[in-house]
């Protein structure tokens, strides 16, 4: 099969965004009938390339070919009319209505004003009969589990004459048999000649049901294989690479002296259920670990291992369901970010807009909202005190604003993330957990970022670090601890983590856990 | 991935914009005044400008409660009605019987006394926000529900109470505090402007007053960065139900008659007067200087457009126009901003 005959050909596609290269000249092809694997890190591409197939983005430069003739995709209405579909992670369907209404919605059988319900019921039965789906017609959707959703989507895909269909980690809420049964209506499309693209974290997976795979790598082609001549090992090589980027480097690691240095945070054996997918879903199973005083610990793991929940639970952000978090050697009770405040924990938060600031206070204002009570006498907020403590930090942290009175939601992605480290510093926190700090922010703020993250473990600040950069964990990090699907699947001290070790551990499965690769440090 | 670098211009010590809205509210007050003024000069005298103020001082002391709500991006709907059950309760208390009982018997001291009618009137009104509040904060119902069903249940809560019949007839102690005047001004104004000054001052220099503005603007942050959202989201309900219960309690003063009617249709007035005023319905913005501003708006345009002889038909519509119009001027300021 070459390109040129391909269904689908995107040829040195390019798209920057301020300040990023998302893609760089890259090709893509599938051809009917094939199932096309496309991996890579969080942060590779793959997002935007799909966002360019369905008429979200246009591309910078490059070329798109379907069926042989060049393309111009404008909206997603116009991507559909072509048949290329996408199945995303939440799913668009309408809750309320029945499944023959959603796979026809905008498209109804029927005169100008009524619906021909008898027609809407056996076109769909006919579809959902040819790709051997057991549901009822006239099932409403929200009755059903996220596997038959995911049906109704590939359904309604199908009833569009789909010759593309994009899948994005379609398994990723899935059970062992829903999987199957999802493999089984891949197979089928394959058959009828669709050519499918299949985004997913899991290695295994892909091996199982692709016949090629496209690797990304930071926004650029990292290889194109057929399944029959590769291996687990291989991709991830692929995924990784080889170039660590110039990050700053911390220059004392505790490696080596860890073990004599004193346990501040213990966490035992945390589960959580329950995703805003599906509330039966295993987000945390059984993580434990712990953090030394002034150490760095990274949390390693692609999207949907569970990290931000983890941190969250610790915070007591979101309610954990059953096990134990020692502080200091004690056992503590976190019911509420009140509590853990108190006992000594800061949150820089995922979205820092959305969870970090109130964006549209001043800088000043959001500085000391976590401290208002020790700034406060008989209620009144000492108003000369928060200045001068708020002029105190925007100096020490080099805080680029006109003044303290500055609305946050002017301020760059960098400053605004050092407003909400300053919040936390203020109460001279003992545990620091920050959930992708450097992320949306330039090269230069995220080296002032890193810098101050080293000075607050030297002055014995234990930080939990959470990062999608692995080379960010790798230089940053003391230890890694690393996270898929929801377990703790291995942890590296510094001198022992590599791009490779890290992929692996983060890609690893719940059997391969247990049965091929034994050698797991917890 | 993409962030809007945002490169400061000259350093700007108060951020001006902030206050547009109050400040355009404060222009076309100024503006209205000066035009009745030249029609009818009687307008300025100051007879009529205490009487401007004395009218809208029940619409104020609500407005400053109702800032506070929506200022969490709340609503309360149901301070109408309340005031109406807290007007009954004070009056019957003040006379010294339940309901009906007492009605019609003018005069006759053998009530508890007047700080206990106060007293019972914001005990009434607390208690009602408290009941409102909870189910907001704690059961997570949406507060335009809550209260909308307060609305209903108040008003009926009233007629219950005084089986349909208003409680008449006070003595100038009980009549003193709605219609009584130190020097040239009227007693409700001292009230609603001393209320107006305090909360001014928690809403700008308390920590509580920050915490709303926080939770406000961004529930969830405020929650991560320790704040106890619920018990702040109480509160506000708990400071408009203690505005309606003493509110109840000055217009049955002032009418010298609480009734089952009284303040029919008043939150949307009180409404209309804090979102004039600039203060956001998506909570986190605004303050109380806008929403005097925004209420003595409502109450010079209603005054001028009586002297002038204007039906009060065209003025509900005249207010209508005008709150479209504030919240579009103010989204106008805010559009050009970004």
């Amino acid at each position: 099969m070459d390109r040129q005959s391909a269904l689908l050909w995107m040829k040195d596609v390019s798209k920057a965004f301020p300040g990023v290269q998302a893609l760089q000249s890259v090709s893509l092809y599938a051809a009917a009938g094939e199932v096309l694997g496309l991996i890579g890190q969080n942060g590779a591409g793959k997002s935007t390339l799909m966002k360019i197939l369905s008429g979200v983005y246009t591309i910078d430069s490059g070329e798109l070919y379907f069926n042989g003739s060049p393309l111009v995709i404008h909206s997603p209405h116009q991507a559909q009319e072509l048949g290329i579909s996408i199945i995303y992670q939440e799913l668009n369907l309408m809750p309320n209505l029945s499944v023959m209404e959603n796979i026809f919605i905008g498209r109804e059988p029927g005169g100008a004003v009524f619906v021909d319900r008898r027609q809407l019921e056996q076109q769909t039965r006919a579809i959902l009969e040819r790709m051997h789906m057991h549901l009822r017609p006239t099932a409403l959707l929200r009755s059903l589990s996220v596997a038959e959703q995911q049906m109704v989507e590939i359904a309604k895909a199908i009833s569009r004459d789909v010759r593309v269909l994009i899948m994005d980690e379609p398994t990723s809420a899935l059970s062992e048999a829903e999987v199957e049964t999802l493999f089984e209506i891949i197979r089928e499309l394959k058959r009828s000649g669709v050519a499918v693209i299949f985004i997913s974290h899991r290695l295994e997976e892909v091996l199982h049901i692709c016949d090629r795979v496209s690797v990304l790598r930071d926004g650029q082609n990292a290889g194109d294989v057929q399944v029959a001549d590769t291996s687990r090992e291989e991709l991830i090589r692929r995924m990784v690479g080889r170039s660590l980027e110039q990050f700053f480097h911390r220059t004392e690691h505790l490696d080596g002296s860890v073990s004599s240095t004193e346990v501040v945070l213990e966490v035992q054996k945390i589960h959580r259920r329950g995703n805003t997918l599906n509330p039966d879903a295993v987000v945390l199973d059984d993580v434990s670990f712990s953090l030394r005083r002034g150490e760095i610990l990274g949390l390693a793991g692609l999207v949907g291992a569970g990290r931000t929940e983890l941190v969250r639970t610790i915070f007591g952000a979101d309610r954990r369901r059953s096990g134990r978090i020692l502080l200091n050697g004690r056992e503590v009770n976190i019911h509420s970010p009140v509590d853990a405040i108190r006992l000594g924990i800061g949150l820089v938060p995922e979205d820092r807009k959305a969870q970090g600031l109130i964006l549209g206070l001043a800088v000043r204002e959001n500085m000391t909202l976590a401290h208002l009570d020790t700034l406060s006498r008989a209620e009144f907020v000492q108003l000369a005190t928060e200045r001068r403590l708020v002029t105190e930090y925007i100096e020490r942290f080099e805080i680029r604003t006109p003044s303290m009175e500055q609305k946050v939601v002017n301020l760059s992605g960098g400053n605004q993330q050092k407003v909400v480290i300053a919040k936390w510093l203020m109460l001279t926190p003992q545990i620091l957990i920050m959930d992708e700090p450097t992320r949306g922010i330039d090269v230069g703020a995220k080296s002032e970022i890193y810098e101050l993250m080293h000075q607050l473990a030297t002055h014995g600040i234990s930080i939990i670090m959470i990062s999608s950069e692995f080379p960010e964990l790798l230089a940053m990090c003391d230890r890694i601890v690393c996270l898929a699907e929801g377990r703790v699947t291995g942890e590296l001290l510094h001198r022992e983590a590599t791009l490779e070790t890290l992929m692996h551990f983060c890609t690893l499965r719940r059997q391969v856990v247990s049965v091929s690769e034994g050698a797991i440090a917890l | 991935m993409t962030m809007k670098q945002n490169t400061p211009s000259a350093p700007r010590p108060i951020d001006w914009t902030a206050y547009a809205s109050q400040l355009g509210a404060l222009g076309v007050l100024i503006a209205i005044c000066i035009i009745f003024a030249l029609i009818e000069p009687a307008f300025v005298s100051s007879r009529n400008i205490f009487n401007v103020l004395r009218q809208v001082s029940i619409y104020g002391l609500l407005a400053v409660g109702m800032t506070f709500v929506i200022l969490t991006g709340g609503i309360d709907l149901s301070i109408g009605s309340l005031l109406a059950l807290a007007g009954l309760v004070s009056a019957a208390v003040y006379k010294g019987g339940m309901g009906l009982l007492s009605a019609g018997t003018a005069g006759q001291a053998e009530g508890f006394g007047l700080i206990p009618a106060i007293a019972a009137a914001v005990a009434v009104g607390v208690l009602g926000g408290l009941l409102q509040g909870t189910a907001i904060a704690r059961l997570k119902v949406p507060p335009f529900i809550v209260t909308l069903g307060g609305l209903t249940a108040f008003r009926g809560g009233a007629l219950l109470f005084s089986s349909g019949q208003p409680i008449s007839t006070f003595t100038d102690e009980y009549k003193f505090w709605g219609q009584g005047m130190v020097g040239p001004v009227p007693v409700p104004v001292i009230i609603f402007l001393g209320f107006a000054l305090l909360a001014y001052v928690v809403l700008r220099y308390t920590r509580y007053g920050r915490h709303l503005y926080a939770v406000g603007g961004n529930p969830e942050a405020a929650r991560l960065s320790g704040l106890n959202v619920s018990r702040i989201v109480l509160s506000v309900y708990v400071i408009t139900g203690f505005f309606a219960g003493l509110s109840g309690f000055l217009l049955s003063s002032r009418l010298n008659s609480a009734e089952q009617v009284a303040g029919v249709g008043y939150e949307l007035t009180v409404i209309a007067g804090v979102v004039i005023g600039g203060t956001s319905l998506f909570g986190g913005e605004g303050g109380i200087f806008g929403t005097v501003i925004g209420i003595l708006l409502i109450g010079v345009l209603s005054n001028g457009l009586t002297l002038l002889n204007v039906s009060p038909y065209y003025q509900q519509i005249l207010v209508g126009l005008i709150i479209v119009f504030a919240v579009y001027l103010d989204q106008l300021v805010k559009r050009r901003r970004r």
